[in-house]
């Protein structure tokens, strides 16, 4: 599906793909959003970028390994999650720092934890598609 | 209080840092290998000491996130719980090891690397959730990793298989979603503690009984008990053996904990006269359909599928009882069942490696060929039966026992004649597989024992093992039944769990 004007089109998108997932990710504590809507648009920008130019050239560029990426994800969201063990706390007690960021907002595990699940809802749906893609 | 919440956490977390670790390692199969080995190890460790902890403080409540007693996710582990999750820990364990030989395409093992601790943590949290929603929710976790499982290897006919299991399975689902519904519409609650409070203080209510009978249903299909068992046979005989076994022996069981769980703590049964009825009918028509199906069919595998339908029976028919020790009873034929049946079927995967198949027309001779495979048979299937002094005869005297005590003669009774029957189609496998001279046309691709176990040294290993445990717990079923008894004794006064999870 090479056409010079999609392909011009999909690498003008990608940035703002990935900005909005990034703003949906952390707008999802107290608002709609969260790690999994974030992940899920990140994917679509991937998506759309392996339709055109097909997941050869999206893993090389992007160097994507999506089953690495799971796992990452997955662990990413497990530490956030047994943190609250090492202080005492029952597991997935939610530690908050007092530290906040401009445009992130407040630090903590709970925030942690959305971007464990982001990073696997990444490489869920980029695993998926390169699948499908090969048939 | 700490180290209870600790240990707790990382039975729970042990086999999600496995599937972690085995995604890391995607595409070594050897290294993988050896970090399933180290975690299936660790997991039967920490249970063991979860079992531990519950025999010295009878409960052991992990309140995830910190919420509000009652309100938050909650995990709740009783003798019950833990005794569940050692078992099912121990089954997992032996299904790794039996498994080891199993599969050959690089792909498929580094799947089964990863999938398989999904399903143990799926197990794990099932029988650990003490609300109805989490429980769906590691339920779906142990189904989905369990689809998978099922479909390694890609043949056709496991498809087929897998499709009748998705689709039964996903029906099943949704049922259990409604109830669960239902209990949140009527009582605003899905922590079973609070609930079972909520219904109590409501009387008699037509709605109640309306989310009883859709639990019924969908745990019904789960524990495949009459009728709804029909999908079972149709499915478990075409996955790979190591999964079937495992699944075959835990998937219904946690149906049947479900059961005993929902109709004891949130609808207790013994208080519903027709209920307890409907109970023993689905008990004695399991119980026959499943043996008359056994007898019926020529394959191994699908006769020993039947038979965990008969077999369900039984432990609904402790269920239906109701009394302390009949539900004791129950455990420790669920118990007993499980290492049997599990034995049965890893002694089937073992024949047909070394013959090819799993019909019983193409099967013979292997008395003859392999005198201690036979022996080893021999013992799972008089267990299976109940023949004194093995595991199967001490679930069943228990059962008969508590069913003459609360007066349920007629149960009891077809009960025994269905162990007759059980008899009559082991002795089929048995004249088949083992008796009869192996027919024209099959050979054997190794000559005897000792060839066998060089070529499938933890297939042979795991099969003695297992029947090792069952000639322990035939022989020393004391600390089995006390702990069984004990068990039945917090499941039926369920003030106690209540009290326990609502921090009363």
């Amino acid at each position: 599906m090479k056409t010079v004007i999609l392909a011009f089109t999909v690498r003008l998108l990608m940035p703002l793909f990935f900005l909005f997932s990034l703003f949906l990710l952390f707008r999802g504590h107290n608002l709609p959003g969260g790690g999994f809507v974030g992940g899920l648009l990140a994917g679509i920008g991937f998506f759309l970028h392996s339709m055109v130019f097909g997941a050869t050239e999206t893993t090389k560029r992007y160097r994507l390994n999506p089953i690495r990426l799971m796992a990452v994800g997955l662990a990413v969201a497990v530490v956030a999650v047994a943190m609250s063990l090492f202080v005492g706390a029952p597991l997935m007690t939610g530690l908050w720092s007092s530290i906040t960021l401009p445009l992130i907002g407040k630090l903590g595990t709970p925030v942690l934890f959305d971007i464990g699940v982001y990073i696997l809802v990444v490489g869920m749906v980029l695993n998926v598609t390169f699948i499908l893609t090969k048939y | 209080m700490e180290y209870n919440q600790l240990i707790l956490s990382s039975v729970l977390l042990l086999p999600l840092i496995a599937a972690i670790l085995n995604l890391f390692l995607w595409g070594n199969s050897r290294a993988q290998r050896w970090v399933g080995n180290l975690f299936v190890v660790l997991h039967l460790v920490v249970s063991a000491l979860v079992l531990k902890q519950t025999v010295a403080h009878s409960m052991i409540v992990l309140n995830v996130g910190d919420w509000l007693h009652g309100y938050g996710i909650m995990l709740a582990v009783d003798a019950l719980s833990a005794g569940m999750i050692a078992m099912a820990s121990l089954l997992a364990l032996l299904a790794w090891f039996y498994s080891y030989e199993w599969f050959t395409s690089e792909s498929v093992k580094a799947l089964f690397n990863v999938v398989y601790f999904f399903l143990l943590m799926g197990l794990t949290g099932a029988f650990m959730a003490a609300d109805l929603f989490n429980l769906y929710v590691w339920f779906e976790v142990l189904l989905v990793s369990s689809f998978v499982l099922f479909t390694l290897g890609g043949k056709k006919a496991q498809l087929e298989g897998t499709l009748k299991y998705v689709a039964i399975n996903v029906f099943s689902s949704t049922i259990f979603l409604a109830g669960i519904g239902v209990i949140y519409g009527l009582t605003g609650t899905v922590n079973m503690a609070a609930a079972g409070i909520a219904l109590d203080s409501l009387g008699q209510s037509s709605l109640a009984n309306v989310a009883a009978v859709f639990f019924l249903v969908s745990f019904g299909i789960k524990a495949a008990v009459f009728p709804l068992f029909f999908w079972l046979p149709a499915t478990y005989h075409t996955a790979p053996i190591g999964i079937s076994s495992l699944v075959v022996a835990l998937m219904t069981k946690v149906g049947v904990y479900v059961l005993i769980r929902f109709f004891t703590i949130v609808f207790p049964i013994s208080e519903n006269e027709v209920f307890r009825v409907v109970f023993m009918l689905i008990a004695a028509f399991t119980m026959v359909v499943g043996v008359f199906g056994a007898a019926a069919q020529s394959d191994f595998r699908k006769i020993l599928s039947f038979h965990i339908v008969s077999q369900i029976g039984y432990m609904i028919m402790g269920l239906a009882i109701g009394t302390p020790l009949a539900i004791a009873g129950a455990l420790f034929f669920l118990l007993h069942n499980v290492l049997v049946k599990t034995n049965l079927f890893f002694i089937s995967g073992l024949v047909n490696r070394v013959a090819g198949s799993y019909s019983l027309k193409q099967l013979g001779g292997v008395l003859t060929q392999f005198p201690l495979l036979a022996l080893v048979f021999a013992i799972s299937a008089f267990a299976l039966t109940g023949v004194p002094p093995l595991t199967g005869f001490w679930g069943k005297f228990i059962l008969a026992k508590a069913g003459f005590m609360a007066g349920d003669w007629e149960i009891v009774t077809v009960s025994l004649a269905v162990s007759l029957i059980t008899l009559f189609s082991m002795t089929k496998i048995w004249n088949q597989v083992f008796w009869k001279p192996l027919p024209q046309g099959s050979s054997f691709s190794v000559s005897t024992f000792s060839q066998m176990a060089k070529s499938y040294p933890s297939m042979v290993l795991v099969v003695l093992c297992l029947t090792v445990i069952i000639l322990g717990v035939s022989f020393f079923p004391n600390q089995f039944i006390e702990y069984a008894e004990r068990a039945a004794q917090y499941v039926v006064n369920r003030t106690d769990y209540i009290n326990a999870v609502l921090n009363r």
